[in-house]
């Protein structure tokens, strides 16, 4: 009986980045505990569309094959979420398969999350320990806050809380929720903390934390839990503390 | 250090709550003595209109916070690309009528404010017959029972956002209880706003 069972697999292919997106569907043979990498592969391995036309292989992009590196990130069935943890027996079907438009398409459902490393880049999400000499040992960290800290540093930059928010856009330079938990992170880090205000002040610049329109889409849809709109809240109390006392002057060190 | 963006949507959050949002509760207070019968809202009205330096406080405290409320309002609601159909959780659906209703509400405070202020500048008595005219027509009525809602669900909404891009709750369960708490405020003052526009349409109508 399985033998003959079929899933059909609707894929938004676009050839290049600047080419026109159009829907081309497929059909392949089902095995049990496909997931959606798998499906794709089946269909790299004989790329014949529906129709019977043959057609390139469709592209993607995947790593850990695990939902710890974000790589295969793709709007399935409408909502974004990895790839490699959509099982198929789970997923409605027909399967559409989407790239995430927040980004710029490279080809198919690759997409091009550079601007979230960027955005790492620009709010320091790093611990800057490098010098001359030795420093010694930075200041410890409490286990229950590290636990803590635990969650925060699961972000896997999948691009998935950009890619649900709708202040996220071609019309606005936010930055999005994944950088601004980061910040969060490495402020709290007792060696980080060194920079917190230095972190805060990019965040209250352009693109930052004041444009987050508090949706919440980003916590319900971050396939690791990370209470995104927890860091926001606590970074907007943060940052309303800074500009006092940039504005009013502090002694406070 | 702070950029202008940074300064300008925490300047709009706090002037969505002062003073437009007290304005707001005073203004529908004011209202509401029409339950009273039409003397006991003209005493009121001209109560608010014998208030000295007026013209002042109308400015500071009404016209440029609107304004500016207004203007940066119709900036952060296009900026967005609103969802809720792929997301229909209720703080994104909430973000969706917070724009919305804000849009309206420009539509909606420039016919009122034009019908009424600007009215009672050129020549018209401001009292409960100029409202009572109004309000005699069924468009206008459904047109103001919709404009107090979105004004009042605004507010209420806005409350929770002011609590939160202000960094004076945080937690998921402050949040959830803070929304709680900005629901009741919504319904209270949605029964003060309806209430006072029936006073005006059916004097007799008690609920």
């Amino acid at each position: 009986m399985s033998e003959n069972k079929t899933i059909k697999i609707i894929i938004t292919r676009q050839d290049g980045p600047n080419a026109t997106p159009y829907e081309e569907t497929f059909e392949i043979p089902y095995r049990k505990n496909m997931n959606v990498i798998s499906a794709l592969m089946e269909i790299r391995r004989n790329p014949v569309n529906i129709k019977g036309e043959p057609t390139s292989p469709p592209q993607w992009e995947m790593n850990c094959l695990e939902e710890v590196c974000g790589a295969c990130s793709m709007v399935i069935n409408g909502k974004p979420r990895q790839a490699c943890s959509s099982l198929i027996d789970k997923l409605e079907t027909p399967i559409r398969l989407e790239p995430m438009k927040t980004f710029p398409v490279i080809r198919d459902l690759a997409v091009d999350r550079s601007r979230m490393f960027e955005a790492l880049k620009k709010v320091k999400a790093w611990i800057p320990i490098d010098g001359t000499y030795d420093l010694g040992p930075g200041p410890r960290m409490p286990e229950t806050k590290r636990q803590w800290a635990y969650e925060l540093s699961k972000c896997m930059t999948c691009g998935v809380c950009l890619e649900a928010c709708p202040n996220v856009n071609s019309k606005s330079d936010f930055i999005g929720p994944a950088p601004l938990s980061q910040v969060r992170l490495f402020n709290a880090h007792p060696t980080g903390a060194m920079n917190k205000a230095e972190r805060l002040h990019t965040i209250m610049g352009e693109g930052g934390l004041a444009s987050c329109g508090n949706s919440q889409n980003c916590v319900q849809s971050c396939p690791k839990g990370i209470p995104l709109t927890t860091s926001i809240a606590a970074l907007n109390r943060d940052t309303a503390i800074q500009s006092f006392r940039d504005f009013f002057g502090s002694d406070h060190q | 250090m702070a950029h202008r963006d940074f300064v300008s949507r925490r300047l709009h959050s706090f002037l969505g709550l002062v003073p437009i949002g007290l304005f707001l509760v005073v203004h529908l207070t004011v209202n509401y003595f029409a339950t009273r019968g039409p003397e006991s809202f003209n005493k009121a009205a001209n109560f608010m209109e014998s208030l000295p330096y007026l013209l002042f406080l109308e400015i500071v405290f009404i016209y440029l916070p609107i304004l500016f409320h207004a203007i940066y309002g119709v900036y952060i609601a296009f900026q967005a690309k609103t969802n809720v159909n792929r997301y229909g959780f209720f703080r994104n659906w909430m973000f969706f009528l917070q724009r919305w209703s804000g849009l309206f509400l420009v539509i909606f405070l420039a016919w009122h404010i034009w019908e009424t202020r600007i009215a009672m500048a050129l020549g018209t008595t401001l009292n409960y017959d100029m409202m009572a005219n109004i309000l005699a027509n069924k468009g206008m009525l459904v047109f103001y029972i919709i404009g107090i809602l979105a004004a009042v669900f605004h507010f209420s909404n806005g409350l929770w956002s002011f609590c939160v891009h202000w960094g004076i709750i945080v937690s998921p369960r402050a949040q959830r209880i803070t929304t709680y708490a900005t629901v009741v405020v919504f319904i209270l003052l949605a029964y003060v706003g309806i209430r006072a526009v029936f006073a005006f349409t059916n004097p007799g109508l008690a609920f």
